[in-house]
């Protein structure tokens, strides 16, 4: 095991690590149980020795990463999800599929507090992140955004240079080591390297859409988080992009966790391990909808033997 | 239905493009008389000011102090001297205060509240108030009343600086909505803080409007006459000021001075004043133009 923790990659800065960091369990070597969510520390060690050229260890494979347990969504007096008990797969892919407004991405952005952002919106339940919930008083969301990176619908580079654009968030955390690095292994990783090796001085609103959204991963990745959340990130995108993107998450499933919000149902049985099928709900009243999970199951038992009608019917395109 | 029939429907009002209506036509040319007429006042004003003022501009009009007595030997040193220090002080007042606050109020203040709205609309109305209100008010409470400090330099840059806050506030809020809320949701779901957001995403984003409406404002500030007479700038000094603490005047002031001079050569010293004022205020404004068309950010 490596010794380095997440704590020691991202310095203290200004003592803002420091509620997220108490609040998680403390690094205890080798004594990850089966069935017991695996430990930061122990993520990020075997992080540390892919980076050394060791085969990741399988070690956490099987276990939960996110147990998420009642989880509902207020917005105002509107409900816009409730009861959302999913658990997520340590380096597995999740998806959530579902018909428009049926709250997949709402709830999505539960999962690294983005909804606080939105004036109004309430969040309930537990979500629970290798065994800390980060909806507990003691922890800073701006903490749990640095551990969890996030890929929005539309690419939403920031118009400074490839570089500053990858640089960004290793910089606010206050990442050590040498930038040009740091920048370098990102795009190696978000598969852009190659691109655009000559032209990091280059503002990022100067290239493609499929690169500007690979860009966007890059980003997300460098960081080192160990769950990317990607929310639509291939909508905006033609096949080729959509396909390398793709791709890309295949390789991304070798370090880290990821869950996608598709409308791409095709997407979904490519990309995941496991998918989620959302549905609305709608009030007695036929005034209100809100988001419910129907099933949750293997991506192929989903796709070939649903057990709920409404699933069958979806996949198979007779609605949404 | 023949196929001659159908081509003749679907074609039928395409060829009567060239016969313009008559209501568009006078619109037009109401159009380029509106224009003519503007441009034409401005001709006129330009021209007359010109053929007055401009045997008066030599290096001399610079160099020397005004005169009350002999047109020959006049200058305008000490209110050109004014107008620069007093456009530097209202833009070191104005540029901070006007860009805090419409961060505030963009990034920060929570519009459900009625205090956060009752700011928003004042500041909308005070933007309004004629300028000579100011004026007033800098007399009551900075040069009178409660700082007193009497009608010094430091005064009329904080009465500049009271005028103009409400545009600078306005303009600056405006391009720091123009930034789209993807780079702070882009730059806050990479851990970044809401002040890191912010200060390395959004301000620099809208910089180019911000800088853009800072100058415009500060060159109506450089016009302005009404506050800096009613707050009590000195006429015709002959010296410039030494300190903040030391009486002033500025060339709106002194064009004013002049133009009230019976004599018809002071009469045309202030024209030769107001090329110089107009000069300045086309410099700014270029300015804002080069800075605008270079760091303008397309969404």
């Amino acid at each position: 095991m490596g010794s380095r923790s997440f704590s020691a990659t991202v310095t203290n800065r200004g003592g803002e690590l420091s509620s997220l960091d108490e609040s998680l369990p403390e690094p205890t070597g080798a004594e990850v149980l089966p069935g017991e969510s695996v430990r930061t520390s122990e993520v990020m060690s075997s992080l540390d020795h892919h980076e050394k050229g060791i085969p990741t260890s399988d070690a956490g494979l099987g276990m939960t990463i996110f147990d998420c347990q009642d989880v509902e969504v207020f917005y105002g007096s509107h409900q816009a999800i409730r009861d959302v008990s999913l658990s997520f797969g340590l380096r597995e892919v999740t998806a959530l599929i579902g018909p428009s407004g049926c709250g997949k991405s709402t709830f999505l952005r539960c999962l690294n507090r983005m909804n606080d952002l939105i004036p109004g919106a309430k969040v309930g339940g537990h979500v629970i992140y290798h065994g800390q919930d980060l909806y507990a008083p003691e922890i800073d969301p701006v903490q749990v955004r640095k551990r969890i990176g996030m890929v929005f619908q539309k690419p939403n580079p920031f118009p400074k240079s490839i570089y500053d654009n990858v640089a960004f968030g290793p910089r606010v955390v206050g990442m050590e080591g040498d930038m040009d690095e740091i920048v370098e292994r990102a795009l190696v990783r978000g598969a852009l390297w190659e691109e655009v090796k000559d032209r990091l001085d280059e503002n990022a609103f100067g290239m493609s859409g499929g690169q500007q959204q690979r860009l966007c991963i890059a980003r997300a990745l460098a960081t080192d988080p160990d769950v990317l959340l990607m929310d639509e990130p291939c909508s905006a995108l033609d096949p080729i992009s959509t396909g390398r993107i793709e791709d890309l998450m295949s390789e991304l499933k070798e370090r880290i966790s990821i869950v996608i919000v598709t409308h791409n149902m095709q997407q979904a049985a490519r990309v995941s391990d496991k998918t989620a099928f959302f549905n609305v709900e709608l009030a007695a009243d036929e005034k209100s909808r809100t988001g419910v999970v129907v099933e949750y199951d293997a991506t192929e038992t989903i796709f070939t033997n649903p057990s709920d009608k409404r699933t069958e019917d979806y996949v198979t395109g007779k609605f949404g | 239905m023949t196929g001659a029939q159908i081509a003749a429907n679907a074609l039928e009002g395409i060829r009567h493009g060239e016969r313009k209506r008559l209501a568009a036509q006078l619109f037009n040319g109401f159009m380029y008389g509106a224009i003519g007429l503007a441009f034409l006042a401005l001709v006129a004003l330009i021209g007359q000011t010109a053929v007055k003022g401009l045997p008066g501009l030599s290096l001399q009009f610079f160099t020397n102090f005004p005169s009350r007595i002999n047109p020959s030997t006049s200058g305008a040193q000490s209110a050109i001297v004014g107008t620069v220090y007093l456009t530097l002080l209202t833009a070191v007042f104005v540029i901070p205060v006007g860009i805090a606050t419409a961060l505030y109020l963009e990034e920060y203040a929570d519009k459900t509240r009625w205090w956060n709205r009752l700011i928003e609309v004042n500041i909308q109305n005070l933007a309004a108030v004629p300028s000579v209100v100011y004026g007033i008010l800098g007399l009551a409470f900075i040069v009178r009343g409660p700082l007193g400090i009497g009608p010094v330099l430091l005064a009329g840059g904080l009465t500049l600086g009271l005028l103009v806050l409400p545009v600078v506030i306005i303009v600056a809020r405006e391009s720091i909505r123009a930034v789209p809320p993807s780079i702070r949701d882009g730059a806050l779901a990479l851990g970044a803080t809401k002040w890191q957001t912010v200060s390395r995403q959004v301000l620099p984003s809208a910089r180019a409007g911000i800088v853009t409406g800072v100058i415009l404002s500060l060159s109506r500030a450089i016009g302005e006459t009404a506050p800096l007479l009613v707050i009590g700038a000195a006429s015709s000094p002959r010296f410039n000021p030494s300190g903040l603490n030391d009486a002033f005047t500025a060339l709106p002031i002194q064009i004013f001075t002049w133009t009230q001079d019976p004599n018809p050569q002071f009469v045309d010293q202030a024209a030769t004043a107001s090329i110089v004022l107009l000069l300045i205020l086309l410099g700014m404004n270029g300015i804002a133009i080069v800075l605008r068309n270079r760091y303008e950010q397309r969404w």
